[in-house]
């Protein structure tokens, strides 16, 4: 496997896999007003590709306002979810577009200073990335007065060293502050106070991966792919049973038995969307759309066919869940470990029904009660494999219940 | 520890807080750095960048103690961390980390007696398109299965 930053250009695709040439997009968005950006963003309606979807415009808006004489962009390279590899495929393949979408960032909301947060399992990507930021340093991409102009602009790359929650933007400011990768309360959001306490923009490295098309070929234009509430296009990780796994850059409102079709998946029985945070979608489900006023992802789509235990499927999950959560809130440090519990009590044949509801109630109740992201939607795969799979589930009554297929 | 071990560590520790910088935020870059050259952070190690750093050295150990790429008791020379998520385990993960297991005479989780190889399952690797996969320090291998892991384990020195 090639870890080299040279861009093959093999892959093609409506938006993001469209022809780019590097340094284009921070040439355009230097000719225009910062306020010019913003609009193309704003009539774009590009969203956060992390998978939470808030509407980036209304984030760098946000933080070009903030009056302060420091602001940050970081982009979030965490890529944690489970199934989930396209930020690695972009950071390998196509470093130009997050980094040129870094340097506009930076001049839209006026800040001086970028830093990739990158996840520490992806360590063999960090030189590269050092290689390719040296070369955008020596054509004046990057750096003091950039082409001439009075802004001033250089990336930085952290390390993170393998904490799942991090990839939540709060718990990953607080661990470049040295501090544990504990979420924040929210309000104050990182808009205003962020890294060091300056007014800070965290975005998907999809979501900056757009951006220099956006500004060369307008918001309009980007808006022409996709739906009406989802617009563009969306880089889907598919992994599992298929014959073509990897990384598809396809408009937005595709639907998942298309999505299946491409990657030539055959007997499929259930498809998790949006990773271990996300849902599984039965066969009755695969005309549902993908996109965010329907299957929302941030681009994990794990296929699972005939053969595959659910039950299992849920409990690696749970597994993931358990040891991934911060434990800084109580619902989801116990109520995770509750729920991994009724996982493998069902795996033995010991329970009750009205255990199981009790148990959805307590997924119920963490979505709500939980601090962050991880808590409020790590139950989503509990309920909706229980509720999806129940006659495989219950009928086999602790039978051939121990292997994944 | 001999003191002129610890003399010339404090002196490594002392260049690390001024290259990355002498304030808190600094903190997974100079730990990142002691770990990648040790494989762990001993406590003398904690004790330094904490002086440095002019925090209470319980902060560092809280801080290592969060992440799992951290540690604050010595490893293997070699740190094999096997995907044990979903995409990974439909590939036949579970098989491949048993024979693993079995070759190496250690679970996962442990470390050999003469301290050549530590196993450690982690999450998500990223590599769902080509599972299974495992990273060998810091690198990555992938589509493995049996024969080529344990080819890969006993070729570690």
């Amino acid at each position: 496997m090639s870890t080299s930053a040279v861009n093959p250009k093999k892959r093609t695709g409506p938006v993001i896999f469209s022809e780019y040439n590097s340094g284009d997009g921070i040439k355009k968005a230097f000719s225009l007003k910062r306020e010019d950006i913003l609009f193309e963003l704003k009539e774009s309606k590009l969203k956060g590709r992390g998978g939470a979807g808030f509407p980036t415009s209304s984030k760098w808006m946000l933080t070009a306002a903030a009056s302060s004489d420091k602001k940050f962009l970081i982009c979030n390279a965490d890529e944690g979810e489970p199934g989930t590899f396209k930020d690695r495929v972009l950071l390998q393949e196509y470093p130009e577009l997050v980094f040129d979408g870094m340097v506009i960032g930076g001049y839209t909301i006026g800040a001086k200073y970028g830093i990739v947060y990158l996840r520490g399992e992806y360590e063999y990507i960090y030189e590269s990335l050092q290689f390719y930021l040296q070369s955008m340093r020596k054509r004046n991409f990057l750096g003091n007065n950039i082409l001439g102009s009075n802004f001033s602009f250089d990336i930085k790359i952290h390390l993170g060293a393998g904490a799942y929650v991090c990839g939540e933007e709060t718990a990953l400011i607080e661990s470049l502050e040295g501090e544990r990768g504990e979420p924040r309360n929210r309000p104050p959001y990182p808009v205003n106070t962020g890294y060091m306490g300056y007014p800070t923009v965290v975005n998907n490295v999809e979501t900056l991966a757009a951006v220099p098309h956006i500004v060369c070929k307008s918001g309009k234009w980007f808006k022409k792919f996709g739906t009406d509430k989802s617009t563009g296009s969306k880089l889907f990780s598919v992994s599992g049973d298929c014959n073509k796994p990897g990384v598809y850059e396809l408009p937005w409102g595709i639907t998942i038995r298309e999505l299946l079709n491409i990657v030539e998946a055959e007997n499929t029985k259930a498809v998790q969307v949006g990773g271990a945070s996300g849902i599984c979608i039965p066969k009755s489900g695969f005309d549902r759309k993908l996109g965010y006023e329907d299957a929302a992802t941030g681009g994990s789509v794990i296929v699972f066919n005939e053969k595959r235990n659910m039950l299992q499927v849920l409990k690696n999950f749970m597994e993931f869940f358990v040891e991934e959560s911060c434990g800084q809130c109580t619902p989801c440090r116990i109520g995770n470990v509750k729920l991994l519990e009724g996982v493998e009590k069902i795996e033995k044949g010991n329970y009750t029904f009205s255990y199981i509801n009790t148990l959805k109630e307590l997924g119920n109740t963490m979505k709500v009660a939980s601090k962050c992201g991880l808590g409020q939607s790590s139950p989503n795969s509990f309920i909706s494999i229980l509720e999806n799979f129940k006659d495989e589930i219950f009928k086999s009554n602790g039978a051939n219940n121990d292997r994944v297929g | 520890m001999l003191t002129l071990e610890k003399n010339s560590l404090s002196e490594e520790i002392e260049e690390l807080v001024s290259l990355y910088g002498e304030n808190r935020g600094s903190l997974l870059e100079i730990l990142g750095a002691i770990e990648k050259k040790y494989g762990y952070i001993s406590e003398f190690a904690q004790q330094e960048v904490a002086r440095l750093l002019n925090i209470h050295p319980v902060e560092v150990y809280s801080f290592i103690s969060f992440f799992s790429f951290l540690h604050s008791k010595p490893q293997g020379r070699n740190m094999v961390r096997m995907c044990k998520t979903i995409a990974c385990n439909m590939k036949g993960a579970d098989n491949i980390s048993a024979v693993i297991e079995k070759e190496l005479g250690i679970k996962f989780g442990e470390t050999t007696k003469n301290r050549r190889v530590t196993l450690e399952y982690t999450n998500c690797l990223g590599m769902c398109d080509c599972a299974p996969a495992m990273l060998v320090n810091g690198k990555i291998y992938t589509n493995l299965d049996v024969e080529k892991a344990i080819k890969i384990i006993n070729e570690l020195k």
